[in-house]
């Protein structure tokens, strides 16, 4: 059974269609890489992983579990499905150390020394153990998001979710926050990554899925892809982002 | 120019004479007692109508940024009711038309629908201030609470109110001074707070200059006492690293 298995999703909004029949699967302990133009729903294929966006048409499941099932529980399945931002989103009035364990002292039930313990684990693990006491607002962008990912792996989740985790950073801070991502990737965490860091899908992503105007275009091996891309749109994508 | 006359809250509201130590004390009251009795009127008035705005316009606020259709046309039409109708006429429709129409409403004092008009009314205010405060932290912030696996009320627990209500002190400041503002319709349905006290003791003893600063100045030490108060709470609630924050 894949971990996350998308069948036919459909998205609008309103007349508009995000989201055309999005068919993909991840296994276990694999890395699949999104890229596409600006606005070909990579975000919103995503969020449709753990319900942060609803779709009209399709379903998908994670670990099984019917992610489109209104029976489902959302804020059950999400506790198990890490996710990064774009832009961060730790919790700015609380300090490293709470944004670290309050999801897992309300959500998973774990004492307060168990999830403080656990989750200064997680941080000196990204390399922040210094900032445990620090509020988000006094790190860097880069150190943010390692936090973020320290968060999300908190929660000993069973697979993580990326949207563009560095596309919000200055490039001096790029690569430590991938360094942490090719770390997780290669100790077998189950991942989908929104990236146009085509390093990070060399190195270690097994499969990359194209997107384009909501449709998947490309949904090949790593090599195949990067080797001859099939849609006109991939291969001009990839030479624009690659001669960068 | 008149001298002023400050012996005059010295004098007893009954016959006019003036009482060594200006209070009156058993059985007399002198314009002071009556004037201290009066801020407390104004006092009690504005707090309780600032708990219940707080109470329901965050209510209404949070409602209105809630992804249920219901909720929001609720919270909506809650704040645009009592925002625009002219907080007068929203008082004389406590007193005069509500009872009328809810029967078990008649017998209940006066102050207590001043302070029910007062609060619904700033309440809706409130509700907008603390609306614009989540709409300001964008979707980003939510969608994290989400994605932890906090439920809807829990992501506004833990994550959206604390921020939101940092965020909106500057406003709440000043709608908790209107308030005690505000407070002074209370006058129209009789109850004795400053502003009726004012036009009363300046009638019975033509002092008009004394009672007027004297209560000018209780309104100022009121409003003035709960900005500092939001100031102390603002600067408690501040968050390292964020702007306008310490280090
Ligand atoms: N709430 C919304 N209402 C209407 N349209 C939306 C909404 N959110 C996104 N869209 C549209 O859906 C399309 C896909 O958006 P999405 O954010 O998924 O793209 P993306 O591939 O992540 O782009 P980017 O690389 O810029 O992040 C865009 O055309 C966008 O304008
Ligand atoms: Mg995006």
């Amino acid at each position: 059974m894949p971990m996350i298995e998308m069948k036919n999703v459909s998205k609008w909004y309103g007349e508009f269609r995000v989201l055309t029949e999005c068919t993909t699967q991840v296994e276990k302990g694999e890395v699949i890489v999104v890229c596409g133009p600006s606005g070909s729903g990579k975000s919103t294929l995503i969020k449709c992983v753990n319900g942060l966006e609803l779709f009209q048409q399709g379903d998908i499941l994670v670990n099984g579990i019917s992610v489109g099932d209104t029976k489902t529980n959302l804020p059950k399945l999400r506790a198990r499905v890490g996710m990064v931002f774009q832009h961060f989103e730790l919790f700015p009035h609380m300090t490293i150390t709470e944004n670290l364990s309050i999801a897992q002292i309300k959500v998973l039930g774990r004492s307060k020394d168990e999830a403080t313990e656990r989750g200064l684990k997680l941080l000196e693990r990204v390399g922040l153990k210094e900032q445990a006491a620090k509020h988000p607002g006094q790190l860097s962008g880069g150190q943010q998001q390692r936090v973020a990912i320290a968060r999300a792996l908190s929660m000993d989740p069973i697979c993580m979710l990326f949207d563009e985790p560095t596309s919000a950073l200055d490039p001096e801070m790029i690569n430590e926050v991938l360094d942490v991502m090719v770390e997780l990737a290669q100790e077998g965490m189950t991942m989908m990554v929104v990236t146009h860091e085509m390093g990070f899908a060399h190195k270690v992503a097994h499969r990359v899925v194209f997107m384009d105007q909501g449709k998947i275009v490309e949904d090949d091996k790593k090599d195949a892809f990067f080797g001859s891309p099939r849609s006109e749109r991939a291969q001009q994508f990839l030479s624009k982002i690659l001669h960068h | 120019m008149a001298t002023w006359d400050w012996q005059v809250f010295c004098k007893d509201t009954i016959d006019g004479k003036i009482v060594p130590g200006c209070f009156g004390g058993s059985g007399d009251t002198t314009y002071l007692d009556w004037l201290l009795s009066a801020w407390g009127w104004t006092l009690s008035v504005s707090l309780l109508a600032l708990l219940v705005a707080l109470a329901l316009g965050a209510l209404m606020g949070i409602l209105r940024t809630t992804p249920h259709r219901g909720l929001v046309l609720l919270g909506n039409a809650w704040t645009e009711l009592f925002r625009n109708i002219p907080l007068l006429v929203q008082i004389f429709l406590w007193y005069h038309v509500v009872p009328a129409l809810i029967p078990p409403l008649r017998g209940v004092p006066s102050f207590i629908l001043v302070v029910l008009g007062l609060g619904l009314f700033t309440s809706a205010r409130i509700s907008e201030q603390v609306r614009a405060g989540i709409q300001s932290l964008a979707g980003g912030q939510r969608m994290a609470g989400l994605a932890m696996g906090f439920t809807l009320p829990q992501t506004y627990r833990y994550v959206l109110l604390p921020m939101a209500f940092r965020i909106i002190i500057p406003p709440l400041t000043s709608e908790s001074m209107n308030i005690i503002k505000n407070s002074s319709v209370a006058f129209a349905v009789s109850i004795s707070e400053l502003t009726l006290f004012a036009l009363q003791a300046q009638e019975e003893t033509s002092r008009g200059i004394e009672v007027y600063l004297a209560v000018t100045g209780l309104y100022f030490i009121s409003a003035f006492a709960i900005n500092r108060a939001m100031l102390f709470v603002e600067n408690r609630m501040r968050v390292p690293g964020m702007i306008g924050g310490g280090t």
